[in-house]
């Protein structure tokens, strides 16, 4: 049974609708503040704006009492109500999204600190053009993984699942460039290190942004796609509508 | 917990190339449990076959066709007078005792239709016993509640009642409790504990499939818990159909679900499937708590 947008006003339990729509929309604003860090992330660290980079380690602070804050409100919600079908799914996948979420989250972390780090010994020699390309495929997959989870769009679910594959791909190529600089010049080698560590962190927000996407489709389908080939997944989800 | 989520997650396991029960070489045969029950591959005890029920000329069933699989627990869930408890006394015909009441179509057990006037009604509900929402023992001791069925069949020797009334007991999980006061009178138990006395009294004449009817709605917690752990245990030798109006109830004691609606079966499959992910909406919305 396919889960609607309009699903949380129909209980009888009028609190229980209120406990449900409020879950949804407090991960949605969590999410805003995450993406608002992943963006800010990849702008502090390619233009070496320290100041945008303080903001998205201030911001931390924000998502993890996000993350605190409702967690608990799955466990009330599971020991207090014990959800079935639909709204069991969408609970579970609040819980792991909230994890997803907060891991992006350090991740945008990691790069503000290796951003002010690079600054601070005179910039990245290379890697800016690569990381700024990633930083904006994985900041419009966060995006878009959000934007599915407000409309229960399982097309748009599907396509950062696609996306992320071109991520990895592009991350890989990302590498060898740097790699292949490194050993030309042995002396840039910690500060092209920190840009590599960066691009790593943005591939890894990239597999969280995916993971978020699979949870979605899970909570509209009723169907767990982790670990499948895309082609699968896409005659799974994508025929049945 | 844990174990739970590796059921839940197990389905999505087995579409690699490894083999079914193992994944990275981890044997995950009895974590699968009854997630992988599949209707296909039960032996039936009973076969339903469109079944429609009138009381007067009001039709409370409608064409029901469905198969009870042996040795599992089935529960039928739906509002209230969705027909769940009329279907469920169709098994032991019930609805004899019922003026004005008209049932047509077929229920086979081993082949034989239920509903045939040449069935021997006393005999049937030998097979299918059947326990009412209400505890209801007979004013008599302890012992005698579960004898009694014993001395009807013709069982006379003292010694072998003995031991047939303990197998009772014990089965289900009341002789501790009752041990030391067997001929006290049975009206002097608990509501939970009469229950239980009320299905010994059941299965002590070794039915092959036991009917509940709200086994546990007049029950506190405890007593509620003890029972669906009765449940689980009876399962392995008894055929279980139960009717419930409590959901987290069906879903942890049943192996299959079906859910009625106005006198129609709506849906029938396996527990987890129907808790986890309905295809039908009437049953998402009945089971989510929505207006149907």
């Amino acid at each position: 049974m396919d889960l609607d947008n309009s699903g949380y006003s129909a209980h009888i339990s009028q609190n229980f609708n209120e406990d449900l729509q409020k879950l949804k929309s407090e991960i949605l604003e969590m999410g805003g503040l995450v993406e608002k860090q992943v963006a800010n992330a990849v702008e502090a660290l390619t233009e070496g704006d320290t100041a945008l980079a303080d903001r998205v380690r201030e911001l931390e602070f924000e998502v993890n009492e996000f993350e605190i804050k409702l967690d608990e409100e799955c466990t009330r919600i599971l020991a207090l109500r014990q959800p079935a079908a639909s709204d069991l799914r969408m609970v579970i996948s609040v819980s792991k999204t909230i994890t997803d979420l907060e891991r992006i989250g350090d991740e945008s972390n990691k790069i503000a600190k290796l951003a002010i780090a690079l600054v601070d010994e005179g910039g990245a020699p290379r890697g800016l053009v690569q990381t700024r390309h990633i930083g904006n495929l994985v900041r419009v997959m966060v995006q878009q993984a959000l934007n599915a989870f407000a409309r229960f769009d399982v097309h748009e679910a599907v396509q950062v699942v696609q996306e992320d594959k071109s991520v990895d791909l592009e991350y890989e190529s990302a590498m060898r460039q740097l790699v292949t600089y490194m050993m030309e010049d042995p002396r840039s080698i910690s500060r092209v290190l920190k840009v590599v560590w960066a691009l790593r962190a943005l591939e890894r927000i990239g597999d969280h942004a995916m993971n978020i996407a699979e949870q979605l489709i899970y909570v509209v389908k009723g169907k767990d796609i982790r670990h499948r080939k895309l082609d699968q997944i896409k005659a799974q989800v994508l025929d049945t509508d | 917990m844990n174990i739970k989520f590796k059921q839940l997650s197990s389905e999505a396991l087995d579409h690699g190339t490894e083999p079914k029960n193992l994944i990275r070489g981890i044997d995950i045969s009895n974590l699968r449990s009854s997630q992988d029950l599949s209707l296909e591959d039960e032996s039936v005890s009973m076969v339903v076959k469109d079944l429609s029920l009138y009381y007067s000329n009001k039709q409370a069933l409608k064409g029901i066709s469905l198969k009870i699989p042996k040795k599992r627990v089935t529960a039928f869930i739906g509002p209230s007078g969705c027909g769940k408890s009329t279907l469920l006394r169709c098994f032991n015909r019930m609805n004899d005792l019922v003026d004005n009441c008209r049932v047509e179509g077929e229920i086979l057990r081993d082949g034989v239709n239920v509903n045939s006037k040449s069935i021997d009604v006393t005999q049937l509900r030998r097979k299918v016993g059947m326990v009412f929402q209400k505890p209801n023992p007979f004013p008599k001791t302890i012992y005698e509640n579960v004898a009694y069925g014993l001395r009807i069949q013709g069982m006379k020797k003292r010694r072998v009642i003995d031991e047939k009334v303990e197998w009772a007991l014990k089965g289900a999980a009341l002789w501790d409790e009752v041990k030391d006061r067997l001929h006290e009178s049975a009206l002097g138990l608990s509501g939970g504990q009469q229950q239980r006395l009320v299905i010994a009294r059941t299965i002590a004449v070794e039915p092959e499939v036991l009917l509940l009817d709200e086994p546990a709605s007049a029950l506190d917690p405890i007593s509620t818990l003890k029972i669906e752990e009765l449940i689980n245990r009876l399962k392995d030798r008894f055929t279980i159909v139960i009717v419930t109006h409590n959901m987290q109830q069906a879903a942890r004691v049943s192996d299959y679900t079906a859910f009625m609606y106005l006198g129609e079966l709506i849906e029938f499959g396996n527990t987890n499937t129907i808790f986890t992910n309905p295809s039908k909406k009437q049953t998402e919305d009945y089971i989510t708590g929505r207006y149907g």
